[in-house]
Formats: structure tokens, C-alpha cells, sequence
């Protein structure tokens, strides 16, 4: 048996509410998953459960629990099922099958402690549609089972008392919300963090010519943008650059072997967020820019996933469509480094001693001082630079 | 396939990337992406939009005549005939 629990959607959450299971208890997952839907400051996030077995005991719905706790328990294939009251199980007349105390330590912790009435799958399903907390309503049922009658009546009551207003708009943000996350994060970023920064100016014209060549044979619809090119030139770099790729949590600094590169993506109605791309060095481009324009989808209309948002090792920023020259950043904790890119533009540029009109990048870096130091930082970046001169070295898997 | 008809299914493809985007308020005539806030990936959905919408495979190197409503209109114009 193992508990699946509230996952740290980013370092600045510390509540999640669950708003709608995606699975019955009972029901088999497998690693990858996606269970529930969490509402956190980001919005409404898929939450993905990394065990394999059988769900069962499934936190209530609405109601707001800490980072860590219990959401559900999974039991591997095999495993004897322990009595405990459960969705499934409790049966209020009956005697438990064990004492209490035998239930286990999640019997302690918040969610799945609390005994729930029995509730019919069919009225759980319609229950969560509406945004009801099946288990507060009395049932009406075989042994006070609520169901799906229940919950319709509930739903059709004018103000009913049971009813939790739990559903958000996928993809919907608060902006007031949006903005305390990103002050608290950004506030302790520049209260822990050390910053140093570092800018270089990266030739682009045989990245761009080559991007040009290979998007004159492409379809639209596969076509690939600038943007995609330096995301996958940082993840190569760091790979000769640890201490730049990893988060530091509690004083120790855990380098990362996979490169997940955050992209901070701007949303419509304000505010931004940052979720991964996984493991980028190891992707094509063409395989990296159809993941980029998924998750921008995902990020304006809903859909995120929670590994996106708890994955990052990096985080890259590109505010090249809004015209700046460079973007100094504000490292993302617990990441230790974040990488800026200003727009494409054509500057002087001294070639072989003469001055020619260049399509010029900058490339920044802004890292944590309590893990490098600028030696190490402008080499990353003059890797990074290099890189950006031999595109088809990008190009594919490695 | 009349003017009025791609017209309104060039705003129609805008508006699935920027939904905040009141047609009413669209100066036709002037620049496109200083009216709408466009980024590149934004763009790159708009140009998708098209193709879905009017089958034509615009090349990025006619993106530079795409810069306003009409300009777009017309250059679809040209190429539907």
C-alpha cells in the first residue's frame, strides 16, 4: 500500500483542493496517470499519480489540503486489500473489520481518514460534474447509499447547503491569485538567492538560414520557430554544466541528470507560468516544437499536468516577440539558473575584421551564487553560443 | 469564395488564437500585430488557422505581406483565385 499525495505544484503552493477525481476507487493506474484535478493558484491542474496498482480511498472533493497530504491509497497488484473505511467499503452498521489503529498512519492524515457515507460510482461521477460533495449528502439508498437520485436533487436544489462551489474553468487563473504566487515566488527568489548575471551576443544567421531552409520543405503545420532552436541549445550546454541543472531545497544542492526546461509562457488575461518541457536533450526539434505548442494550448486553455509544473531543473525565458534586447530574470526556486533570450535583431558585428549587419541574439544567464560562480557561467554560455552556430547539431535526438 | 467570406474567416482564425480580439474595434487597413498581441507561436496558430480554413500553405517568406486585415484579405484573394 502506498498514499498518493498532494504534490507541490511549484514552490510557491502549499494548498491544493481536489475538484474532480478521474478515476473510481478501485480502479487500476498505472505510473503517468492522470487521477485528478487539483485547483491551485495556477488554475486547475491534471494531477498525475506515479504508483501502480489499485486507487482507492479517495480524498473528498473541495476541500483544501496541504502539500503532502493523503489523496488516495494504492494498492500494488496483488496486495491483500486492508479493511478501513472506504468509499467502497464503510458500512456504518458493521463493525470494522480491525481497529483503527491498525488502519495505518494515513489513517492519521487529513484526507482518507474521514470515514465517508457509501456512494454509488454512478452518483460519485455526476456528483463531481456538478461540483457536489457526494459524501456530505444523505442517502437515501440501501444502507443510507447516496445516489444517483441524491445527487440530482442536490443539484436541482435552489441553494443547497450540501453543494461546494469546487468547479473552476479549465485553464481559468485568478489574477489576483496568479500575481500573489508569482510575488511569493519571486519574493523569496530575491530574498534566498544570490543572483549573478551574465548577458553574450550569439550570431544568429546560420541558425536562422538553416530554419528558413528546413521550413521552406516543411508543411505549416510542422513548421519550426526560432524559439525552439535556444531551448534545445541550453539543454545540450548543461549537460557539461551541472550546477546549473538541478533545484537546491533545504541547503543541498541535487543536480539533475535530465534537463526538464521550464518555459515561462505569458497568459492572456496576465501572469505567467513556467511548466517543463521533459527531457529536452534528448528530443528532435521537431518532436520539441510540437511539446511547445501543446503546452502553450495547455496553459491558456487548461490541461496542464502536475509533473510540468513540478519538473523544472531550468527555466528558460524568451521575450524576443516583445522586442526587448535582453531579459535579466528572476531565478524560479528551487531551480538555481534561468536563461533569458532578447529578440532577433540585425546589428554591427565585427566578422573577420570587417563590420557586417548580423541577426544578433542575447543570451543571458542569471544563476544562484550559492552553487557557481561567473567562471563557470560564462563558459555555459559560451557553449551555449556555440552551439547556436552548428544548428544541425540541435537537429536530433542525442 | 467572395471577400466578405475570407474576411470573415480570417478574423475567425485570429479569434481562436486571440479570443479578447473585438472585430469591431480592428482597424483593417492598419498594422495587424499592433493591434492584437501576437506572439510567434500565436502567429505560427494563425497561419495554421488559415491553412485549415482556406487550404492554402502560405511560405514564411510572404509572412511580410500578412501585416494588416487587408493585406491578409487580399494576399488570400490572389492566392484563392
Amino acid at each position: 500500500m502506498a498514499e498518493f499525495t498532494m504534490p507541490a505544484l511549484g514552490a510557491d503552493m502549499e494548498v491544493g483542493k481536489v475538484v474532480e477525481w478521474r478515476v473510481r476507487p478501485g480502479d487500476r493506474v498505472r505510473p503517468g496517470d492522470v487521477v485528478a484535478v487539483v485547483e491551485t493558484h495556477k488554475g486547475a491542474i491534471d494531477v498525475e499519480c506515479f504508483l501502480d496498482g489499485v486507487i482507492d480511498d479517495l480524498a473528498p472533493l473541495g476541500k483544501e489540503l496541504s502539500v503532502g497530504a493523503v489523496l488516495a491509497q494504492v494498492r500494488a497488484a496483488g496486495e491483500p486489500r486492508v479493511a478501513r473505511p472506504s468509499v467502497a467499503q464503510a458500512v456504518p452498521v458493521a463493525a470494522p473489520a480491525e481497529p483503527p489503529a491498525a488502519a495505518g498512519p494515513a489513517a492519521t492524515v487529513v484526507a482518507g481518514a474521514v470515514p465517508r457515507a457509501k456512494v454509488s460510482p454512478a452518483a460519485r461521477r455526476r456528483a463531481a460534474e456538478r461540483g457536489i460533495d457526494a459524501d456530505a449528502l444523505c442517502g437515501t439508498g440501501a444502507d443510507g447509499a447516496v445516489t444517483l437520485a441524491d445527487v440530482e436533487s442536490a443539484a436541482c436544489a435552489p441553494q443547497p447547503a450540501t453543494a461546494t462551489p469546487v468547479r473552476v474553468a479549465r485553464g481559468g487563473f485568478d489574477p489576483t491569485l496568479m500575481r500573489q504566487a508569482i510575488a511569493a515566488a519571486m519574493g523569496r527568489s530575491k530574498r534566498e538567492i544570490p543572483h549573478y548575471y551574465l548577458a553574450e551576443p550569439v550570431p544568429m544567421r546560420r541558425a536562422l538560414d538553416w530554419l528558413r531552409d528546413g521550413n521552406a520543405r516543411r508543411p505549416v503545420t510542422e513548421r519550426l520557430l526560432p524559439a525552439v532552436l535556444p531551448i534545445k541549445a541550453v539543454a545540450l550546454a548543461l549537460r557539461d554544466f551541472p550546477e546549473l541543472n538541478g533545484v537546491l531545497e533545504s541547503g543541498v544542492f541535487r543536480p539533475s541528470s535530465a534537463v526538464h526546461v521550464g518555459v515561462a509562457i505569458s497568459l492572456r488575461a496576465g501572469g505567467l507560468i513556467a511548466p517543463a518541457l521533459h527531457d529536452v536533450a534528448g528530443k528532435p526539434l521537431e518532436l520539441l516544437m510540437r511539446e511547445l505548442a501543446d503546452l502553450v494550448r495547455r496553459c491558456r486553455a487548461g490541461g496542464l499536468r502536475s509533473s510540468e509544473l513540478s519538473d523544472p531543473t531550468v527555466t528558460v525565458t524568451n521575450l524576443g516577440d516583445q522586442g526587448v534586447e535582453a531579459v535579466f530574470g528572476v531565478i524560479y526556486p528551487p531551480q538555481v539558473a534561468l536563461v533569458g533570450f532578447g529578440r532577433i535583431a540585425a546589428r554591427p558585428w565585427v566578422d573577420g575584421g570587417i563590420v557586417v549587419a548580423m541577426p544578433m541574439l542575447t543570451a543571458t544567464l542569471c544563476a544562484d551564487h550559492r552553487v557557481s560562480d561567473g567562471h563557470r557561467g560564462a563558459l555555459f554560455l559560451a557553449r551555449l553560443r556555440d552551439l547556436l552556430q552548428r544548428p544541425e547539431a540541435l537537429q536530433g535526438a542525442s | 469564395m467572395d471577400e466578405a467570406q475570407i474576411r470573415g474567416g480570417v478574423i475567425a482564425a485570429i479569434q481562436a488564437v486571440a479570443p479578447e480580439l473585438e472585430p469591431d474595434e480592428l482597424q483593417a487597413s492598419q498594422p495587424l500585430r499592433d493591434q492584437v498581441d501576437l506572439d510567434s507561436m500565436d502567429w505560427l496558430n494563425v497561419i495554421v488557422g488559415f491553412h485549415e480554413r482556406f487550404a492554402v500553405d502560405i511560405p514564411e517568406t510572404d509572412y511580410a505581406q500578412l501585416t494588416s486585415l487587408d493585406a491578409i484579405v487580399a494576399y488570400l484573394r490572389a492566392r484563392l483565385r
